[in-house]
C-alpha cells in the first residue's frame, strides 16, 4: 500500500505565539495509507485546522514537512493542488452565485474539460441530491446542503486526496448521517480521505484515527484497537434514586472513574466480574431499584476521555 | 498560457456576475462620479457672479449713477438692495442679505464735475476669502476703469478738439481657460479622482471579500496563479472605470460646457497606464487588509493626500515645499497634469511626457509588486 498523505515533526507557531507558548501544530507525524478514511478527532483548539492547512497548502508550516502523493507541500504546492480536493470547515463557496454557477467556476478554474463537465456536473449533483436546487443560490441553500454543494466542489476534478475539515459541524443529524454515506462512496472510488471532526461517535466510522489534542497526536490506530488497548472496561448501570446510584459508584473500590450519560452511568472498571456484583450488592444495601447493570462496548470517548487525563497529569 | 488564459477568463466571468448580482453596489459605483460632479460642479466650484450689493447713493447724480451701472454691468454685482445711510449697509451686511455694500456721498457729484476727487465707501464681507478676493479685485477694477474714463473725459474736454488715449493699453488673455472657470480647472481633476477612488477601493474590496468569505482558502487550493488571480479581479473594473470616465467626461461636457480640447484616444490610453496603478494599490492594499472595513481606512490612508497634495482642489504652486514635493509621490499628481492637459490645451504626448513616464514608471512598478506581494497562502 503507498502512502498519500504523509507529515514529518511538523510544526506551526503563528505570528502571534511566543517562543514559550506550545505552538499550534507541536511536532506531528502522520501516515495515510491510500484508500483510508483516515479521521483527526480532537477538541476544539487542538490543531485539526491548522493541521488540514499545512497539508492542503494553504498555510505554511514553521518546521518540519509534508507529503500528499509524493509532492511536498511547500516546493510542489502546485502539483498537490493538482490532486486535492479540500473543504475548509467555513462554507466557502459564492454565496451569490447558483448551485450550478458555483460548480461550472469550480470546475473551469480547476481545467475540467467542457466535456467532462457534463456528465462529472450531473454525476454529483445526483450523489448531491442538488439536482432540483441548480439555479438556487447558494447563500439560500440549508446547512445540510450547502455542505454537500461544498463537497461536489471539492470532487469537481476527481482529486486523488480529499481533505474535510469538519463537514458535520453546525449540521442536522439527518445531514450528518447523509454525509458521512456520502465520504464512504468517495472512498469506494479509490480516494483517501482525511476528515478531522470534534465528534467521538463519528471517528468510529473511519479506518484508522488519530487523536489529536493541543497541537500534538495522542494516539493513532484503528478505533476497535484504540479501544481495546485500554487498561479499563466500562459498566453501565441505571438505578434509583439517582443520588444513591452516584453515592455507590463514589466509593465501591475498582471503579476508576465514572459519568453520567444520558439516565445512567457509564463507570470505568478495571474488572467488570469482580466489580459488578460489588455495586449490585452496594446498591441493594443502600434500597437501591436497580434496573440496568451490564457491561456495555467501549467508546471513543472513553479513549479520548482517558488519554486527555493522562496527557493533562504528565504536563 | 492557454490554461491560464482560461483560468484568468473563468475569473472574469465569475467576478462579472458578482458586480451585476450586486445592482445596489453597480448603481452606486456608477452613478457616484456623476453624483460627486454635479455637487461640486453646484456646490464648490460656484464661480463669483452676482454678489449680492446693497448702494446708498447719497449723490443722485449722473456721475453716481454711472459708477453704480458699471458695478452691474461687470457681471459681478447685482444691486439687491438701496440704503440710506452707512449703518443701514452694515445692518445688512451683518444679516448677510448682500455681500459687498457702496456708500456714495452727497458731494460725489459735486467733486467730480468740478475736477476733484470724489470718494466712494465700498464695504466687502471678508468672511469667505475666495469670494472677498474676487470682489474686492472686482471693485477695484471696476472704479479704477470709471477713473479713467471720467479723467479722459475731462481732458478731452478742456484740450479743444482732441482725442485722448491713455498711454498704456494692457490687454490680457487668458490661454486655455478663457473665461477662468472653474469647472475647467475641476473635471479633469474630478476624471483622475474618480479614477483613482473607484479602483482602488473597488479591487481591494473585491479581494478582501474573498478572505472575509473564506473563498480565499478554496481558491487557493485550485490550480489558478496569482497573476491569473489578479488580471480576472481587476479587468471587469478597468472596464468599471472606463464607463466612468466616460460618464464623467460626458457629464462635464453636457451639463458644464467643458468639452475635451485633445485627442480622446491619447486620455483613453494613459488613464489605463494610470489605471494599472491604481489598481495595483488596491491589490497591495487587499494583500496586507484582513477584512473589508481595514481595507477601507487603508485606502483613505491614499486618498486624503491624493485629493489635498495633487492639487485637485487648490494649485500645487500655492503649496509649502514640503506638500509641494509630496505631491510628486502620488501618480494622481502626474495623472492630473496630463488630464488637464488634455482636455484643456489639446496638448499631445510630446508635452505630456515629462509628466507620463513617472506616471509610468510608478504603475508597472505598483501593479508587479501587487502581483508579486500576492501570496497564494493564508
Amino acid at each position: 500500500m503507498s502512502i498519500a498523505i504523509e507529515s514529518l515533526q511538523l510544526i506551526k507557531r503563528y505570528p502571534g505565539q511566543k517562543k514559550e507558548d506550545r505552538p499550534a501544530i507541536d511536532t506531528i507525524d502522520l501516515t495515510v495509507e491510500s484508500g483510508q478514511l483516515y479521521g483527526l478527532v480532537g477538541p476544539d483548539g487542538a490543531g485539526k485546522t491548522t493541521l488540514l492547512r499545512i497539508l492542503s497548502t494553504v498555510m505554511e508550516p514553521t518546521s518540519g514537512s509534508a507529503r500528499l502523493a509524493g509532492f511536498d507541500v511547500m516546493k510542489q504546492s502546485e502539483d498537490v493542488r493538482a490532486l486535492l480536493g479540500y473543504m475548509p470547515q467555513a462554507f466557502s463557496l459564492y454565496p451569490d452565485l447558483t448551485v450550478m454557477e458555483n460548480l461550472k467556476f469550480f470546475a473551469d478554474i480547476n481545467g475540467v474539460s467542457a466535456q467532462k463537465q457534463k456528465t462529472r456536473i450531473d454525476e454529483l449533483l445526483e450523489f448531491a441530491r442538488l439536482t432540483e436546487f441548480t439555479m438556487r443560490r447558494s447563500e439560500n441553500l440549508s446547512g445540510g446542503m450547502r455542505k454537500k454543494l461544498a463537497l461536489a466542489c471539492a470532487l469537481i476534478h476527481d482529486p486523488k486526496i480529499l481533505l474535510l475539515d469538519e463537514p458535520t459541524t453546525g449540521v442536522d443529524p439527518v445531514s450528518r448521517r447523509e454525509l458521512w454515506r456520502l465520504l464512504s462512496k468517495v472512498i469506494q472510488q479509490g480516494v483517501t480521505v482525511l476528515v478531522s471532526t470534534p465528534y467521538m461517535d463519528e471517528a468510529e466510522r473511519c479506518n484508522t484515527v488519530s487523536i489529536i489534542n493541543r497541537g500534538r497526536v495522542l494516539i493513532s490506530g484503528a478505533p476497535a484497537e484504540l479501544e481495546a488497548q485500554l487498561p479499563f472496561r466500562i459498566v453501565e448501570v441505571k438505578a434509583k434514586p439517582r443520588r444513591a446510584l452516584r453515592a455507590v459508584a463514589d466509593r465501591t473500590e475498582g471503579v476508576i472513574r465514572w459519568r453520567a450519560v444520558g439516565d445512567r452511568l457509564r463507570l470505568s472498571v478495571s474488572d467488570p466480574a469482580k466489580v459488578m456484583p460489588r455495586i449490585e450488592a452496594e446498591l441493594k444495601k443502600d434500597g437501591a431499584e436497580i434496573s440496568i447493570l451490564r457491561e456495555a462496548s467501549l467508546l471513543m470517548e472513553d479513549v479520548f476521555i482517558h488519554l486527555v487525563e493522562k496527557q493533562e497529569a504528565q504536563s | 498560457m492557454g490554461q491560464g488564459f482560461r483560468r484568468m477568463a473563468t475569473m472574469v466571468r465569475k467576478e462579472w456576475l458578482h458586480i451585476i448580482r450586486d445592482p445596489r453596489t453597480l448603481g452606486l459605483v456608477i452613478f457616484m462620479p456623476v453624483m460627486m460632479l454635479v455637487l461640486l460642479g453646484y456646490a464648490v466650484a460656484n464661480d463669483v457672479e452676482d454678489l449680492p450689493l446693497a448702494v446708498a447713493d447719497l449723490s443722485h447724480t449722473d456721475a453716481s449713477r454711472a459708477l453704480v451701472e458699471k458695478f452691474t454691468v461687470s457681471g459681478f454685482y447685482l444691486v439687491t438692495h438701496t440704503a440710506q445711510s452707512e449703518a443701514e449697509i452694515l445692518e445688512m451686511l451683518d444679516a448677510g442679505t448682500v455681500k459687498a455694500g457702496i456708500y456714495i456721498p452727497e458731494d460725489f457729484g459735486r467733486r467730480i464735475s468740478t475736477g476733484g476727487s470724489g470718494t466712494v465707501q465700498f464695504y466687502i464681507d471678508g468672511s469667505n476669502p475666495t469670494v472677498a478676493q474676487t470682489a474686492q479685485l472686482a471693485a477695484e477694477t471696476v472704479s479704477q476703469a470709471t477713473s479713467q474714463e471720467i479723467l479722459v473725459q475731462r481732458l478731452e474736454r478742456g484740450g479743444a478738439g482732441l482725442t485722448i488715449s491713455l498711454p498704456i493699453d494692457t490687454r490680457i488673455r487668458y490661454l486655455y481657460n478663457p473665461n477662468l472657470r472653474k469647472m475647467n480647472f475641476m473635471i479633469p481633476g474630478l476624471v483622475a479622482v474618480i479614477l483613482q477612488i473607484q479602483t482602488l477601493l473597488l479591487t481591494a474590496f473585491a479581494i478582501v471579500r474573498e478572505r472575509e468569505q473564506g473563498t480565499l482558502e478554496q481558491l487557493i487550493v485550485t490550480p489558478v496563479r496569482s497573476w491569473e488571480l489578479m488580471l480576472g479581479k481587476i479587468l471587469p473594473f478597468v472596464l468599471v472605470a472606463f464607463l466612468n470616465v466616460a460618464m464623467t467626461v460626458g457629464v462635464g461636457a453636457f451639463l458644464f460646457g467643458v468639452e475635451v480640447a485633445g485627442s480622446l484616444t491619447l486620455l483613453a490610453i494613459l488613464s489605463l497606464i494610470f489605471l494599472l496603478g491604481s489598481l495595483g494599490l488596491g491589490v497591495l492594499i487587499s494583500t496586507i487588509s484582513q477584512t473589508q472595513m481595514q481595507a477601507m481606512y487603508m485606502s483613505s490612508f491614499i486618498m486624503m493626500p491624493s485629493f489635498l497634495l495633487a492639487g485637485l482642489l487648490y494649485p500645487r504652486d500655492n503649496m509649502p515645499w514640503v506638500a509641494y514635493y509630496a505631491g510628486y509621490l502620488m501618480p494622481v499628481t502626474y495623472f492630473l497634469e496630463i488630464v488637464r492637459g488634455i482636455m484643456l490645451k489639446g496638448v499631445g504626448l510630446a508635452t505630456l511626457w515629462v509628466w507620463v513616464w513617472p506616471m509610468a514608471v510608478f504603475s508597472v512598478v505598483v501593479f508587479f509588486a501587487s502581483v508579486f506581494m500576492f501570496h497564494k497562502r493564508l
